[in-house]
């Protein structure tokens, strides 16, 4: 039994710690979101060359620090903290994840370019009428001669008009909610025919509706097995959710933090809002909120590599994660009062994180009846 | 016990809503469909069709321009009014300050302000909350000094900060609690003072709330000079007349026939928006169960409203119970809004304050009854914020209703 970190660990929360403090304070943050782009793909090419994270869970042969999911947790984590928007997750965690899960010919390439940068990869998964169900699919990949041809609408791709690839689901056979005939593709983002309309999402991210109008691409892009990939999409929304209670676990320790700053600063009738007895009780309720969140995350996050028992796991921390992000971040706006209302203040941006985290790779209904399936026995 | 409404009731309820159907500016509907922000002209057009009608404000005295309806009617035009979707009338003019005015008023103030307010000639704000006091009302710093002006007239010199004023930007005038006896006792020394927004050394700030809108705003008061006539009630008894609207603020708070209708819309959304399993997300048992639990929630806010109202009419005023209608009317609001946000699904995620329209209809984003669901839910967080906190709420019936 050990829940300490290792040196390295150590060394690696640390980094990242003092360089966001540094370079991505709040008002630095809303700076950049605000801007056109944005974000600073400064800060990117900062986490490549002078951090070194992008390698984090990338084996030593392939230019990685040798970590896996606790080293994503770690950063994730941070991330939270600082509300950063850079794309890790799309690119470093799932993109990273179908790489090395697969035995992707052009894996060890594409890798190399996402340690040092350059490559980074949205993840197109999500359409407009399928829900978290993620093999209900109308994006349609057919063969055509040694390539296929590309169509169909993705929802909300987060971080697409950054990218540079997007790896997209897509039937290749089977029915519309088929759990066969489920393949995964990497596409060239200015491949022909990938049309993209960009927007802002509420929480500071950028994202895009993602349409594939005869999109042509060569046997090369595909990843894993032609119709059999659903497991392997299963298992790295999975690591990417386990990846996404740790930022949100991140989000949490901030709302809790600040309000109980603001609760002994700000007084009403006299005294300090933090010596009224119903407010000390909703905030030692935030406090257990956290607690037990950060427990569920290094659950699922040692869990995770465990294929008998990862979907179980990431499940039951979502369940949790998603409960508590409602909790705690209504509480803290409600303790900060009209102040917790304003766009001025951190922590409304916390709050609007922590809402989107909620429903992000499904929502605390689609999880506790994915939890229900796997350990009651019923098809989930 | 009896429910049914009398066939003039009914036949009230026909005429509220047909007049409704035939008189509600299509323009606003558009815009009010769309999720757009609103304009001023916007805000009053609803007004103004009301007021040339006669049913602008129900309640005023009926020499003001108040219906004299019985509350069951003025009950079944508020149900009437929410069940279209129809723009609330603005409270701050015809609901907060005129009740003040028509009470406590002179006769000069109240034939100076109530037609205008009754027209919509002039837009009102409310200076009440400021940067150290939100529940704590009564802690009012602005200060206002009695001088005497170039002219010979007295005047009030007032010189403070108040936040949260709503919709200040386009006020011509706004109600204030000012402190004109610093020595006195918290909520003695408080006075009522009627502004002119246009006063020199009026500035407003917008203040920017998280869902990315301008709703409320700062106004800082600079040296302003109040003639002692705009005074409403008498010096330093202002706190009479705050409670007096406080009371007013509150009741009708619960929004039952609002929520009604939110609730009709998560359903309708539901209905088109696919559950994980591919049927109608309303079938999902997790979601229905939800919505069902609000309905039966909301249905016992309606009849404990209903028995504040019959109590209202056997002569009765609004008391601290009213608290309750606050409590509970704002959560079942604020969980409307999740819910809505929820059955939204990815589509919760874009935000479209701001964003360019390039009138590209070929890639829709996401369905239009989408586009407002999370600033909806980050806006109504403010509900158990203001007009009294829900904890300050339970605080008032811990006190006044259970004797605690």
């Amino acid at each position: 039994m050990d829940f300490n970190f290792t040196e390295e660990q150590s060394m690696l929360r640390d980094t990242v710690t003092s360089f966001l403090q540094d370079r991505y304070a709040f008002d630095q943050r809303q700076k950049m979101i605000g801007s056109e782009a944005g974000r600073d793909p400064a800060i990117w090419a900062s986490f490549a060359n002078e951090l070194g994270i992008l390698g984090a869970p990338f084996s030593e042969e392939m230019g990685g620090l040798g970590g896996g999911a606790i080293e994503n947790m770690i950063v994730m984590e941070e991330f939270g903290k600082a509300l950063v928007v850079e794309p890790y997750i799309g690119t470093v965690v799932i993109g990273g994840g179908f790489l090395k899960h697969s035995a992707y010919a052009g894996a060890a390439d594409v890798i190399g370019g996402i340690i040092e940068g350059k490559v980074i990869i949205a993840f197109a998964y999500a359409e407009p009428q399928g829900r978290y169900t993620w093999s209900d699919l109308k994006t349609t990949a057919k063969k055509d001669g040694a390539g296929w041809v590309l169509n169909g609408h993705k929802a909300v791709v987060v971080g697409a008009p950054w990218a540079t690839h997007l790896i997209v689901t897509a039937r290749t056979g089977g029915g519309q909610r088929d759990a066969d005939g489920v393949s995964v593709f990497i596409v060239d983002k200015s491949a022909k025919g990938v049309v993209t309309r960009d927007y802002p999402t509420v929480d500071g991210q950028r994202a895009s509706e993602v349409y594939f109008e005869n999109v042509a691409v060569g046997a090369d892009a595909l990843i894993g097995d032609e119709g059999k990939a659903l497991p392997l999409v299963n298992k790295v929304i999975d690591e990417a959710t386990a990846a996404t209670c740790a930022e949100a676990v991140g989000a949490m320790r901030k709302l809790h933090e600040g309000t109980l700053d603001y609760a002994r600063q700000r007084k009403q009738f006299g005294v300090p809002i933090a010596s009224f007895q119903v407010l000390q009780h909703r905030m030692v309720d935030m406090f257990m909120n956290v607690e037990q969140a950060v427990s569920m995350t290094y659950m699922a996050n040692i869990k995770v590599d465990d294929d008998a028992e990862r979907a179980k796991a990431v499940s039951a921390a979502k369940v949790q994660i998603g409960k508590a992000c409602k909790f705690v971040g209504q509480n803290a706006i409600q303790i900060h009062g009209g102040m917790g209302m304003t766009d001025e203040l951190a922590i409304g941006h916390y709050f609007k994180r922590a809402t989107m985290i909620e429903g992000l790779f499904g929502s605390v209904d689609h999880h506790l009846r994915r939890y229900e399936g796997l350990s009651f026995g019923k098809a989930a | 016990m009896n429910l049914e409404f009398s066939s003039e009731d009914l036949a009230f309820r026909d005429e509220v809503r047909s007049f409704i159907a035939q008189n509600y500016p299509e323009s606003l509907r558009g815009k009010q469909d769309e999720g757009d922000d609103l304009a001023k002209e916007d805000y009053l057009a609803w007004h103004k069709v009301l007021a040339k009608k006669g049913w602008v404000a129900p309640s005023w005295p009926k020499e003001w321009g108040g219906t004299g309806w019985t509350s069951t009617q003025k009950y079944i035009f508020s149900e009437e009014t929410a069940r279209a979707d129809a723009l609330p009338v603005l409270p701050f003019g015809v609901a907060m300050v005129a009740p003040v005015i028509y009470t406590f008023g002179t006769q000069a103030q109240k034939d100076r302000f109530l037609p205008k307010i009754y027209n919509g000639e002039e837009w009102w704000c409310q200076g009440y909350s400021e940067p150290g006091a939100g529940s704590d009302l009564a802690n009012v710093k602005t200060k206002a000094e009695r001088i005497t002006g170039d002219d010979g007239k007295e005047y009030y010199l007032v010189n403070g900060q108040k936040t949260w004023t709503t919709l200040a930007q386009y006020a011509d005038w706004g109600f204030f609690l000012v402190r004109t006896d610093p020595d006195a006792k918290i909520q003695s020394g408080i006075s009522f003072l009627l502004i002119d927004m246009k006063s020199p050394g009026i500035e407003v700030r917008p203040i920017i709330t998280m869902d990315g809108g301008h709703e409320v705003n700062e106004v800082w008061l600079d040296n302003v000079k109040v003639p002692v006539e705009n005074r409403v009630f008498e010096e330093n008894k202002g706190w009479t007349c705050a409670k007096f609207l406080l009371a007013h603020e509150r009741s009708g708070i619960a929004g039952v026939a609002r929520s009604k209708r939110g609730v009709e819309r998560v359903r309708e959304m539901a209905t088109t928006e696919l559950g994980d399993d591919g049927a109608p997300l309303i079938q999902d048992p997790a979601f229905k169960r939800k919505v069902a639990e609000l309905e039966i929630d909301l249905t016992a806010l309606e009849f404990t409203e209903l028995r504040t109202l019959a109590s209202e009419s056997a002569g009765k005023g609004p008391g601290p119970e009213s608290s309750l209608l606050k409590i509970k009317g704002t959560e079942i609001q604020q969980r409307l809004t999740e819910l809505a946000l929820e059955a939204a699904g990815h589509y919760g995620a874009p935000y479209f304050r701001g964003f360019p329209q390039d009138g590209d209809n070929m890639h829709p984003i996401g369905p239009d009854y989408a586009h407002r669901t999370a600033p909806n839910y980050f806006n109504t967080r403010k509900t158990s914020i203001y007009g009294g906190s829900n904890e300050i709420q339970r605080n008032i019936i811990a006190k006044m209703v259970l004797g605690l």
